[in-house]
This record gives C-alpha cells, structure tokens and sequence, in this order.
C-alpha cells in the first residue's frame, strides 16, 4: 500500500461508502457521552456557575475551525504541488464545514461571553482573531466559487490558503498585541474553569465528536464533488448503469404486481 | 532582471501620466472618507485625536485596495500581460514592478498628504511625523498583499469586491502595528516595536509576494 | 447513578443556575448549525446522486 493508494477517486467513493455509517455512530456515541459528561456531571464553576457549560461547544468548535483551514491549506497544497486531484477536491469539501465551525465558534462565544462579562462581543484577542479567520474562509470560498474553471479554482484557492496559513501566526500574534496594547486592562473572555477531570473529559469526549462529525459531513461532501467532477468517467457511468439496471428491476416488478 | 524591472516600472508610471484622473481616484476617495468620518461622529477634538490614527490608516488601507482592482486589468484586457508571461522573463520581476508602481501612484501621496489630515484631526507633531514614517513601510505591503489579490481575481466578474474581501484579513497585522505605532507616540510612548514589526512586514513581503503573485498570474492566464 | 448526574430534578437543570437562556440557546443554535450543514451536504450529494444515475436511466428507458 503506498501513499498514492487511496489516491483515485473511485476508490475513495468505494471506502468512504463503507466507512460512513461507523463515523456516524462514532459522532453520535462520542456526543452523547460528551454532554452527559459536560451538561450532567461535571460540577458548576465557581465563578461563572453554570454558563460556563457552553465551552463543550465553544472550544471543540473553535479547535476545529483552526485544524480544517490548515487542513484545507495543506491539501490544497499537496493538489497544486503534486496534481493529486482528490486533494483538491478534499480542500473544497473542507471549506464549507470550517466556515460553519468558526461561526459556531464566534456565535457561541457571544453566548459565553454574555452572562460572564456582560456583553455579547468583546474585542477580545481570540475571539477577534476567531472573527478574522471567518474572514479567511469566507474569501476562500468567495474566490473558488467565483472561478468557473474548477483547475482554475483549485490552484487559485489553494495559493489563497497557503498565503493564508502563513498568515494566520502573523495575524493571531498582531492581534494578541492589539488587545494588551491599548490602555485600559487586557481583556479577555472569561477564562476557562480551572479544570476539574470530568470537564476535561467533556471536553476531550466533544472533541472527539466534532472530528467524526467532521469527517463525516466532508466525506459526504467529497462523494458528492466527486461525483459531480468524474461525471464522465467509466467507473462513474458504471455506478449509473447499476443503479438504472436496480430500476428496471424494480420497475418490471412493480408492472407484474 | 533589474532592467526589465526599470522598464515595466518607468512604463507603468508613463501610462498613467497620461491618464491622471484614474491615478488620482483613490486619493479623492482617501479624503472623502476620511473627512466623513468627523461628520458621522461629532467635531469633538479629543475623540478625534484618539480615533484618527486608526481613522487614517483605514482610509488609506480601502484607498489603496480600490485602486488595486486595475493593476492587472488594462493589460490582461489587450493581452499584453498574457505575452509579458509567456517571453519567459521572470513573472516575479514583473508582479514586483507592477507593485512598485501602484505604491508610486497611490501609496506615495497617501503618505505625503495624511499628515495634513492629521492636522485636521489635531494630532501632535511626534504623531504626524510617525504617521507619515508608518504610511511609508505599511503602504508598500498593501501593495505588495494586494497585488496576489489582484493576480488571483484576475477577469472575475465581481473582481473589485472579490479583491478586498481577499486582501483585508492579511492587511490587518500592518494595520495593528501602523496605526499603534501612532496611537503610541500620541500617548507619549515609543513605537520602535510597531515601527520594528512594520519594517519587518514590509521586509517579507517584498521577498515573498512577487513570487506569490507570479504564481498567480501562471494559475489565472493558464 | 443518582450519584453521577449533579442535578436533583429537571427544572434544575433546565434552569442552568440561571443562565439557562444563554446555555440553552448556544446549545440549540449549535444544533441547529450542524444540521443546517449536514442537510446541505446530504442535498448536495443526493443531487449528484442522481445526476449519475439520469443517463444511464436514460438509456435504460429507452
């Protein structure tokens, strides 16, 4: 088996086919125990009571939103450099999920931040620095959807990404400088609860859910780019053919009842 | 490869000679937003004081990425940017006399003249000086990110707006240490850090956007 | 097992030691998000789905 293996579109389609249903399971395994954890066990903070509870959400989202923008960076990356087209359109399928992870991110940290320091925004370093990658995304997609030429398309994003990715440390460390530097205190959200086990497990069991939910969600969207791209290839005609052949089966039945 | 720099810029700077209204736009739009911002938030001068480091330098930031749109447009649009590419000479050559020239027309009398909106905007004589000292080494790498934006756009339908959505999120780190620097010096501090970091973003941009933006034009032109 | 879950009844835990709206709501929105997208998804996959099977059921008909 070779790095290239699993290289072919086709073969993809067979695997993630089969692999689906277990992600599925492991999402919904992985959340249920997470917010039993979170929302049934673990103790209320001292400080912030029991709205501190949204940091179940709020972190693994946030996690995630970093991971799949450089994710989606690097295959992009590995696409254009290598001309491997299933790593293109893996960045494609990424997109869409990181923009919905960062939102999330953002919309719940208003939520946290609301009962802890009052307000529903707070220019604090991460959540604006949350706020510019929802920015890089919404550019990427924004340039891939306005080019036509799909390898067009790709290498385009794929530079943008890369430009982006190497950004992301600059951007971060300017706005982390940003927030200390004017006068006033340095605000930041509510901190974290010191953490006691089973918040970090709840943590650690959302975590877990946000991944499988996350490949799941863009293996369905990669089937689906997958199929729209090799449309008139002969492994895709054949997947056709069969489902036409299932068809008039079903029809002529259906003629005899 | 520093002749074919020369000769792109001198030629850059010749075409827009000739047409001095369209070099001239952004600027009339630098002093239109940044005289309307007094008019939506109130004459009061201290608030101005405080706003008007960040107030200028966002106003020359949109300035600059409106003028950017154009930067490639004229030329892929009678193909001589298509045979500029494909003589072979070096793309990243090119994209950094493009960009050089852009400064030249825009950046340039941004620099020259916000310091005289700092007047308007009551700002002490250290600030000027550091304002027009940070539009210096800020402005080239607005010019220098946008230039990829504009590679990348290149012929799209909604270009302009494409461009600046593209281009604003990396030009916010030159925006932080530019307008702090100046925030800094009006509050009696030293802004050799900001000053530091904005030489320093201006060091990497011009080794790394020329290339970058070459390899923009090769994906756009294919 | 009583031991285990921190709340003595429901409204309680409803409740949220007060900030149930803000825990609540994120939590909703939050599901409310990840289905939006997963619907989206699935849309978009069942519209290939059958982008792939239309000639050949073309053909078939014919």
């Amino acid at each position: 088996m070779r790095f290239t293996t699993f290289a072919a579109p086709s073969r993809f389609h067979r695997i993630s086919g089969f692999v689906l249903p277990w992600l599925w399971a492991a999402a919904a395994l992985c959340a249920t125990a997470g917010l039993a954890v979170g929302l049934l066990h673990a103790p209320t903070d001292a400080q912030q009571g029991d709205a501190y509870r949204i940091i179940f959400i709020h972190v693994p989202a946030a996690w995630m939103s970093m991971v799949l923008y450089l994710a989606l960076a690097g295959w992009a990356a590995v696409g254009w450099v290598w001309g491997v087209r299933l790593a293109s359109m893996l960045a494609r399928a990424l997109a869409p999920t990181g923009l919905a992870c960062t939102a999330l991110a953002l919309v719940t940290g208003a939520f946290w931040g609301k009962p802890t320091w009052g307000t529903w925004w707070v220019w604090d370093a991460r959540l604006t620095s949350e706020l510019i990658l929802l920015l890089l995304y919404g550019g990427y997609l924004a340039l891939v959807e306005s080019i036509d030429d799909p390898r067009r398309a790709d290498r385009a994003g794929a530079l943008l990404a890369v430009v982006g990715a190497i950004n992301v440390p600059i951007i971060y460390f300017s706005v982390r400088w940003w927030n200390t530097l004017h006068q006033g205190a340095s605000i930041t959200l509510g901190r974290a609860p010191s953490m006691a086990d089973s918040m970090l497990l709840g943590m650690g069991l959302m975590t877990l859910a946000f991944w499988a939910w996350a490949f799941a969600i863009v293996f369905v969207r990669l089937r689906a780019i997958v199929l729209e791209r090799e449309r008139d290839t002969a492994w895709v005609r054949a997947l056709g053919a069969g489902e036409a052949a299932a068809h008039r089966v079903a029809a002529m039945r259906g003629a005899t009842a | 490869m520093r002749q074919l720099f020369l000769v792109l810029y001198l030629r850059d700077l010749r075409l827009a000679w000739r047409r001095p209204v369209d070099a001239l736009l952004p600027f009339g739009f630098f002093v239109i937003a940044a005289a309307l911002f007094p008019l939506g938030v109130g004459p009061e001068p201290q608030m101005l004081r405080q706003m008007a480091p960040g107030l200028i330098w966002v106003c020359a930031l949109l300035a600059t990425l409106l003028s950017l749109g154009a930067l490639y447009a004229g030329d892929h649009a009678d193909g001589t940017l298509e045979q500029l590419m494909l003589t072979g000479h070096d793309g990243a050559a090119i994209a950094a006399a493009r960009a050089a020239a852009h400064w030249t027309l825009t950046g340039l009398p941004l620099v020259l003249v916000a310091p005289l909106f700092g007047v308007l905007f009551d700002l002490s004589g250290d600030a000027l000086a550091t304002l027009a000292f940070t539009l210096l080494l800020g402005t080239p790498v607005l010019s220098l990110l946008g230039s990829i934006g504009a590679a990348l756009t290149l012929g799209l339908r909604s270009a302009g707006v494409l461009l600046i959505l593209i281009v604003l999120p990396l030009a916010v780190p030159a925006l932080i240490f530019g307008s702090g620097a100046v925030a800094a010096v009006e509050g009696g501090q030293s802004a050799q850090a900001q000053c530091s970091l904005l030489g320093a973003l201006l060091l990497l941009s011009a080794l790394l956007a020329p290339p970058a933006t070459a390899a923009a034009l090769r994906i756009a032109l294919d | 097992m009583a031991d285990w879950i921190r709340w003595h009844d429901i409204d309680a835990f409803l409740a949220m030691g007060g900030y149930g709206l803000y825990v609540w709501g994120a939590y909703g929105l939050a599901a409310a998000a990840l289905g939006l997208e997963g619907w989206l998804a699935h849309r978009r996959a069942q519209r290939a789905w059958r982008a792939t099977r239309l000639p050949a059921r073309r053909a078939a008909d014919a």
